[in-house]
């Protein structure tokens, strides 16, 4: 698993496609979760585009996109049920599957010992 | 992340910071980019935030501090917002209120509630002892300067207002009413609301007396060995009391209410949801220095005694347009907005009267989740002819635009012990 400064996790699947949902500790510091809008599949997307919007019973937050590649499958259940990212923001409540090109864009991001150090 | 205001390289926790800059109050004094938080030359730069009373225990129950109209006051505590909304709502929430204002009128002279009238477009004389009502300060132009709430306690008014327009509220009224009228503002009170459908059995158990009053009554109660000032009243929608406590026992008080399994403590987060439910007005973002008590859509706390053709028929700032607007209605009015869609539409998302085109015809004012709805509410102006229930209208989020219907405001059903 890799993390990012965005808060973001990223997983690799056996297939080789990207699996991105929000931390533990991101899910935390934004509160109640309300809201959630996903990318269509099938979406093309490059490294920092607005892809998801997450909204608290706080605020409204973009989570970007950390990979170029294309949407090929997102997490219905979390629009239906906003709840459950807070509930399991690093298990069930993914957000959505890139399929990208180059693995290689994943080499930037943080371990998990890293992010636990920047979220200190 | 990101958030929508254009601020760079946040995080999550910096969402907590809009809650600095809520409490924008209409006195005239410019804050400055980013500075809407009130400080006045007569406040000094000398300290940073002040605390209220309860400071030490909002700590000691994991509460989540931030910046709140000059006081450090806590946003939510480990339960979180929407279950601190719920359970106000099921059972009973205990909020810190210190921040706001509490000012004493009294006199020998005159009658302090004939000189009161002259701020503000309220029945004051009519207002038996012992009663408390909802009012507004107005201005010259028939604007809103603050809400408030003023109480007959027998030989004087009790006046609570809002923390980030108290210092201008106190220096209205002493140039308005002294020196007749003595203006004594109470720095050594603390003042607690206890809200939702267990307060009255909580509290009862303190002290029987209150189980008596009912809505808007006041009466001065001993509770955990304090004299306080009990008012059946609150700003959630619920059944509950305010209750002004000597400082010195308000923490002792708070642990008392706090011990009863019923009532958790309940942050700042959750009481904007809980008001916002019960369509009731945030000052500085629902009514401000700009919009008339008509269009704010507070025309039933206007008696009709200070109304045209009344025996006190105006007399107060801004009574031109007031009067009139009674009358031949306002031009914009504020509304209940229900969201058609999951999006929350927060303060500032412009309406439009039409999917496509067109210059906005109003815009929210106060908007989110509202967790006892389960869907996004709002509220905000409209033009008068816009403003029927039912009328729907488009509500511009994220460069989209989606419906949004006018209706009826509260949106969870006042739950008040008249």
């Amino acid at each position: 698993m890799k993390f990012t400064e965005e808060h973001e996790w990223l997983r690799v699947e056996d297939d080789g496609t990207v699996v991105v949902g929000i931390t533990e500790h991101a899910a935390e510091q934004l509160g109640d979760v309300v809201f959630v809008e996903l990318p269509d599949v099938g979406t093309v997307i490059s490294k920092d585009d607005e892809v998801v919007v997450i909204e608290s019973v706080k605020a409204a937050s973009d989570i970007l996109a950390p990979l170029d590649g294309e949407i090929v499958e997102v997490n219905e259940i979390i629009v239906e049920e906003p709840g459950k990212v807070n509930d399991d923001p690093e298990g069930d409540a993914w957000f959505f599957k890139v399929k990208v090109e180059d693995l290689s864009q994943l080499d930037d991001y943080m371990d998990e010992a890293a992010y636990k150090k920047f979220i200190g | 992340m990101t958030d929508h205001t254009g601020k760079t390289d946040k995080t999550a926790t910096d969402d907590l910071a809009q809650y600095e800059v809520q409490d924008v109050c209409g006195c005239g004094v410019d804050h400055g980019p980013g500075g809407h938080h009130h400080r006045h030359a007569d406040e000094a730069e000398e300290q940073g935030p002040k605390r209220t009373p309860l400071y030490d225990l909002h700590l000691e129950l994991g509460g989540k501090m931030v910046e709140f109209a000059g006081y450090q006051m806590p946003v939510q505590y480990p339960m979180g917002v929407l279950k601190e909304h719920q359970h106000t709502r099921a059972r009973a929430g205990l909020f810190d209120v210190s921040h706001m204002g509490q000012v004493i009128l009294q006199s020998r002279k005159v009658d302090a509630a004939e000189a009161f009238e002259r701020l503000v477009p309220v029945d004051v004389m009519g207002l038996k002892a012992g009663r408390q009502r909802y009012a507004m300060f107005t201005n010259d132009d028939g604007g809103i300067e603050d809400d408030l709430m003023v109480a007959n306690r027998g030989d004087h008014l009790f006046v609570v207002v809002n923390a980030a327009c108290k210092d201008a509220d106190v220096a209205r009224m002493r140039a308005a009413l002294e020196p007749d009228v003595i203006v004594r503002q109470l720095d050594s009170r603390a003042l607690l609301a206890l809200q939702g459908p267990a307060a009255v059995d909580v509290l009862a158990g303190l002290n029987p007396a209150v189980r008596e009053m009912t809505f808007m009554d006041v009466a001065t109660v001993e509770l955990a060995g304090a004299e306080c000032w009990v008012s059946r009243s609150g700003y959630t929608g619920e059944d509950g009391y305010e209750i002004s406590v000597p400082e010195a026992a308000a923490v002792d008080l708070a642990r008392a209410l706090l011990a009863h399994d019923d009532v958790a403590p309940i942050g700042l987060g959750a009481r904007d949801s809980l008001r916002l439910e019960a369509g009731l007005c945030l000052y500085g973002h629902d009514i401000d220095a700009t919009t008339s008590p008509v269009e704010g859509a507070l025309s039933w706390a206007i008696q009709k005694v200070r109304r045209a053709d009344g025996a006190r028929a105006g007399g107060f700032p801004g009574a031109d347009r007031i009067l009139r607007e009674l009358v031949e209605a306002a031009p914009r009015m504020r509304v209940g907005l229900l969201p058609e869609g999951r999006a929350p539409m927060r303060e500032g998302v412009e309406l439009f009267a039409a999917e496509e085109g067109a210059t906005p015809v109003g815009h929210v004012t106060s908007g989110g989740f509202g967790p006892t709805v389960g869907a996004p509410v709002a509220m905000g102006y409209v033009p008068a002819a816009l403003a029927a229930p039912d009328t729907v209208l488009y509500g511009e989020v994220r460069g989209k635009r989606l419906a949004v219907k006018v209706v009826k405001m509260p949106f969870t059903p006042a739950n008040f012990k008249r």
